[in-house]
């Protein structure tokens, strides 16, 4: 075991936590879906729950807290053909300054292959004060499969006085078209007018929600408003982003929650 | 046959020609130059009525935000243009960089209005060429980089004139939006300009990672309100400008 803990964080060797939850799931062969590696380790323990309809469920479970900065979590999720995939988390996770001053990087990978269905639905990620995190999200989804993907972040928790510092990058690519890149950057240091009235306008709370279907090639979900600071909007090609704003992270999550059930009206989810 | 003999001494000759032109980017930056942007806000109407513009300093906090996101994007892939990159790769980058369908046929509508009045203006059989690859027009920042390449400019030139125009736009309808003063509303364009510099300078260092890295190496910085408004103002029923 090579990663260096916390407790060498503070020695100035090369600081901070690596850890990689790694989880995939293929058919069982009896119409459900069977999880052949699911491993954590370090803040990232993973468990399986249960699950009905063909799926196969698992949770992140915060073993330690953090990121702290410094740390490199990786989660990587990956649906075999026909396997259905829903990976969530326990609670929030809350990124903290660490000792080093570095920043932490979060790295989110999900590929689904031709005929599964992953669904990676988190709960959100805080970014306290003092905190520096990068966090990268890549989905490859195969022609033909499906993906749902939330992601939520919240700009300091309730009495800080400043949200830490985010990076998030999105990216989603189906077959070999990326049909989705972008990135944001917010909080201390980030350039200017990140707060102001073209970028996030003083919410504190952003989420989204990605959906890949193959069925939408040909009957693309219409462009609409979801009350005043969010927009589901069609992608060049079969996915849809909602974007949120909201106050707080319930305002998100209700937009969000009400977007994916509405999209799901014809479908089943895990 | 007498020398004429004048007063005025034209000095020594002139010194080499400049190596970089520089009045092509003038005429190509020019507010004025008939391409169909004085018709679109850049965002700023929907802001406006939102209230979240109401005067020079939350303009100035607009055009900033504006600039390192949309602007930087939109610089990077003019940029990348106009050293060469294949316009179909950029245009598909633009896309995945643009996720409002609304934004996405503003910048094809616009692609298409500057790539009508390059071809009159710089006649170039690249310019031919993207026009017919794309028939329902390329985003406005992919057309622009080739239009530079047209007029003999460069992909800093290119890069610059993105970014400038993505301050410009919102400034100067601000002015008609909130009856600002002409005046306040230069004025943010001049407290921005250092800005719009460094992004333009940082589009042009991306833009010369894709040859090697491909179009992932641009940035893709997002504007959230941007995007939202976007589809927002596209429903209105009554606008005075197109986006």
């Amino acid at each position: 075991m090579t990663a260096p803990g916390t407790a060498e964080a503070g020695r100035g060797a090369p600081s901070g936590v690596r850890a990689t939850a790694r989880v995939t799931a293929a058919p069982d062969g009896r119409g459900g879906t069977a999880l052949p590696v699911l491993t954590g380790e370090g803040p990232l323990a993973l468990r399986r729950v249960r699950a009905d309809g063909g799926w196969a469920r698992a949770l992140l479970v915060g073993a330690m807290g953090g990121p702290l900065g410094g740390d490199r979590l990786t989660v990587r999720a990956h649906a075999r053909p026909g396997a259905r995939l829903g990976l969530g988390s326990a609670a929030a996770t809350l990124a903290l300054p660490g000792q080093s001053g570095e920043a932490a990087r979060y790295d989110v990978r999900l590929t689904a292959d031709a005929g599964a269905e992953l669904r990676w639905l988190p709960e959100q990620l805080i970014v306290g004060a003092g905190s520096d995190l990068a966090v990268a999200t890549r989905a490859d989804v195969a022609p033909g499969a499906r993906l749902v993907l939330r992601e939520e972040q919240v700009l300091g928790r309730t009495g800080d006085a400043a949200p830490g510092r985010l990076t998030s990058g999105l990216r989603l690519r189906v077959g070999e078209q990326v049909l989705l890149e972008q990135e944001l950057t917010c909080g201390p240091g980030a350039p200017g007018g990140w707060d102001g009235p073209a970028v996030l306008g003083g919410h504190r709370a952003l989420g989204q929600l990605l959906v890949v279907r193959p069925e939408f090639t040909a009957t693309p979900p219409v462009a609409r408003l979801l009350g005043d600071h969010a927009a589901l909007t069609p992608l060049a090609g079969p996915a849809v982003l909602v974007q949120a704003l909201g106050r707080d992270a319930l305002e998100v999550r209700r937009v969000l929650d009400g977007a994916l059930a509405e999209l799901d009206a014809p479908d089943t989810g895990p | 046959m007498a020398a004429t003999t004048s007063a005025y001494d034209p000095g020594p000759p002139p010194g080499p020609v400049p190596a970089a032109p520089r009045a092509a980017l003038l005429v190509l930056a020019d507010g004025r130059f008939p391409a169909g942007g004085h018709a679109h806000s850049g965002g700023v109407e929907e802001a406006v009525a939102a209230r979240r513009v109401v005067d020079g300093a939350t303009l100035e906090a607009f055009c900033r935000g504006r600039l390192h996101t949309a602007g930087l994007v939109a610089a990077a892939l003019a940029a990348a243009a106009a050293l060469g990159t294949d316009p179909v790769a950029l245009d598909r980058a633009a896309d995945a960089r643009t996720p409002s369908p609304a934004l996405r046929a503003t910048a094809r509508r616009l692609g298409r209005q500057l790539l009508r009045t390059a071809r009159a203006t710089w006649p170039h059989p690249e310019l031919d060429a993207l026009a017919s690859a794309f028939p329902r027009g390329a985003h406005q920042p992919v057309v622009l980089g080739a239009v530079v390449r047209a007029a003999g400019l460069d992909g800093a030139d290119a890069a610059h004139c993105a970014a400038y125009e993505s301050v410009s736009g919102p400034a100067s309808a601000a002015v008609r939006l909130l009856g600002l003063d002409p005046c306040d509303a230069t004025r943010v364009l001049a407290a921005v300009a250092p800005a719009v510099d460094r992004t333009g300078a940082e589009a042009v260092r991306a833009a010369l990672r894709v040859p090697e890295s491909g179009t992932g190496a641009l940035p893709a910085a997002s504007a959230p309100l941007l995007e939202i408004g976007a589809e927002a103002h596209a429903g209105w029923p009554v606008r005075l400008f197109a986006s």
